[in-house]
């Protein structure tokens, strides 16, 4: 035959091993370690994503009292280390671990695509030509591949949307995160993206959850029954409370006219607003 | 047991050779007792195809008892059919009614290539078996029966990993085609046990450099449980995952170290 034939009892590796890394990137250098990477990074993401989202419950406070959480973020630390450096340690930190995580789930993916028939690996997966059924596969897990771009994609536009003001539909006022998160999801559209998106990070976080575990080998028969549990609860938790923040905007509970300081564009007088509202509360 | 017959139709794969780029070829199976098995049906079905002087379906078996791992065959979306626990061998035709349209696929997975039709080459399972699947052990006189003592739980538990026969039903349910499954059924046999300790970090990073030579990376969906006809749990690649990375954190030239 003219094509070339397989050696069917010594077949072909996929990929061509490397010469070992010292430690410890020669954790990285294997699937199997960089599914631990992604597990240990995905443990401190989520950590994030569930302070993040109990942290912005002060919004029920009110836009003082919400204020005065963002400042105290920026001065996280106290007296002991200048203001903003901590949260940018958090934030480098956080990067990082965003970025080992993307890149151990595309450097995965790639080995897998490799192993299955390139023409037979469709939207993430392996498929059959006369179809195939899944019995344990659930929808959270086979869409992990999409729901992680969907995050990222999410995450831009909430940076642009709530961190940068880069986006037309809101008047961005720095140090006023009660006016910017009212008139943004104010907005159907900019609402209706923000319940899709944590609908799609609740996703990945239900799957990721219980995939930890495995991918750790923790794995113990006393707390093995609630791994699936935690994961459903989790991603609940989380789910429930990012939704409260469009869905409430959108029924006016989340609303700028309840803002004494909602209508002063300029930052430092914004801020100096704040400030007194503060102290007299304090009183 | 009164005997039944069944007509089913049948969507077959195939594939002249490795080479061939393969197609379903549509038959249809009468008169197919309830009591013959997956493997009996397609013979039935080679041979009248051997009377029409067709050539015969290509497809594995061996013992045709569930314990050789040689059966194979997708059925219905399905590594070794639609039963929990069954290789194809064992599943009957009694598990499909009558007028059931069935679709028989070969294993798929980049390093299963098709030798023919549903056939397909599962030699790189046993290169990940040769980096490190048995015990080395000093020939001399056989030691004493119960001269190591292994405790209940941990027998109990490498019977279970070394239930594997090793079909790679596995791989071909995962949608990866990840082999964690039986590489990870193959590692714990034995570092389950005392004969294995010696050998164990060795052995586990052996195999699991071996492993993603030829296959893709596990993502957890549980699809290789459902599959196994020895219901290999999948605790056993959480086992594997913990042993592998322990081995590369492990600084096996300080002496002494478990």
């Amino acid at each position: 035959m003219a094509q070339t034939m397989p050696d069917l009892r010594n077949p072909q590796p996929i990929r061509s091993r490397k010469k070992p890394l010292p430690f410890p990137l020669n954790i990285w250098q294997s699937a199997v370690g960089r599914k631990w990477i992604m597990a240990l990074t995905g443990v401190g993401l989520l950590g994030f994503v569930l302070a993040h989202m109990i942290g912005n419950l002060h919004i029920y406070e009110g836009p003082a009292e919400l204020h005065e959480y963002a400042e105290a973020l920026r001065g996280l630390g106290g007296g002991i280390v200048p203001r903003m450096v901590l949260l940018w340690v958090l934030r480098f930190g956080l990067i990082a671990m965003f970025g080992l995580h993307i890149a151990a789930a595309y450097t995965t993916k790639e080995i897998s695509r490799k192993a299955s028939d390139d023409a037979n690996f469709m939207d993430g997966q392996k498929s059959y030509p006369g179809g195939r059924d899944y019995i344990a596969a659930n929808y959270a897990s086979r869409t992990m591949r999409w729901t992680g771009p969907i995050i990222l994609l999410y995450l831009v536009f909430h940076l642009a949307d709530l961190t940068w003001g880069w986006l037309p539909h809101t008047e961005y006022i720095k140090g006023d995160p009660y006016h910017n998160v009212a008139t943004s999801l104010g907005n159907l559209p900019v609402a209706i993206i923000y319940i899709l998106a944590n609908v799609a990070l609740a996703l990945h976080i239900f799957h990721g959850t219980w995939s930890v575990f495995q991918s750790l080998g923790l794995n113990n028969p006393k707390y093995n029954q609630a791994r699936k549990g935690l994961a459903a609860g989790l991603a609940g938790v989380i789910l429930l409370g990012n939704l409260t923040f469009p869905i409430l905007t959108q029924a006016g509970v989340i609303d700028d006219d309840k803002n004494p300081c909602g209508q002063i564009t300029d930052q430092a007088e914004n801020t100096e607003c704040f400030e007194e509202l503060l102290s007299h509360g304090g009183e | 047991m009164s005997e039944n017959n069944i007509n089913i139709t049948l969507d077959v794969w195939r594939q002249n050779g490795p080479a061939d780029k393969g197609h379903f070829e549509t038959y249809e199976a009468k008169e197919i007792s309830t009591d013959s098995s997956f493997l009996e049906m397609l013979d039935v079905v080679n041979e009248r195809l051997i009377d029409d002087e067709k050539l015969p379906i290509t497809f594995e078996s061996d013992c045709r008892e569930g314990i050789c791992g040689t059966c194979s065959l997708m059925i219905n979306g399905q590594a070794h059919g639609p039963n929990k626990g069954q290789a194809t061998c064992q599943l009957h035709m009694r598990t499909f009614s009558d007028g059931d349209h069935i679709t028989v696929e070969p294993f798929r997975a980049a390093s299963f290539p098709v030798i023919k039709d549903l056939a397909v080459s599962r030699a790189a399972l046993d290169t990940i078996q040769h980096a490190g699947g048995y015990v080395s052990v000093s020939t001399g006189s056989a030691p004493d029966a119960n001269l190591t003592p292994v405790p209940k739980d941990a027998a109990d538990l490498a019977m279970d990993a070394a239930a594997c026969i090793g079909c790679g039903a596995c791989v071909a349910a995962c949608p990866n085609s990840a082999a964690q499954l039986f590489t990870s059924a193959k590692v714990n046999h034995l570092n389950l046990l005392p004969q294995g300790q010696s050998e164990r970090w060795k052995r586990v990073e052996a195999m699991v450099d071996t492993m993603e030579d030829y296959f893709g990376t596990c993502t957890n969906h549980g699809e290789c449980y459902e599959a196994c006809p020895k219901e290999i749990s999948l605790d056993f690649i959480a086992f594997m995952n913990r042993d592998y990375v322990k081995a590369k954190i492990k600084n096996r030239k300080l002496a002494g170290q478990k």
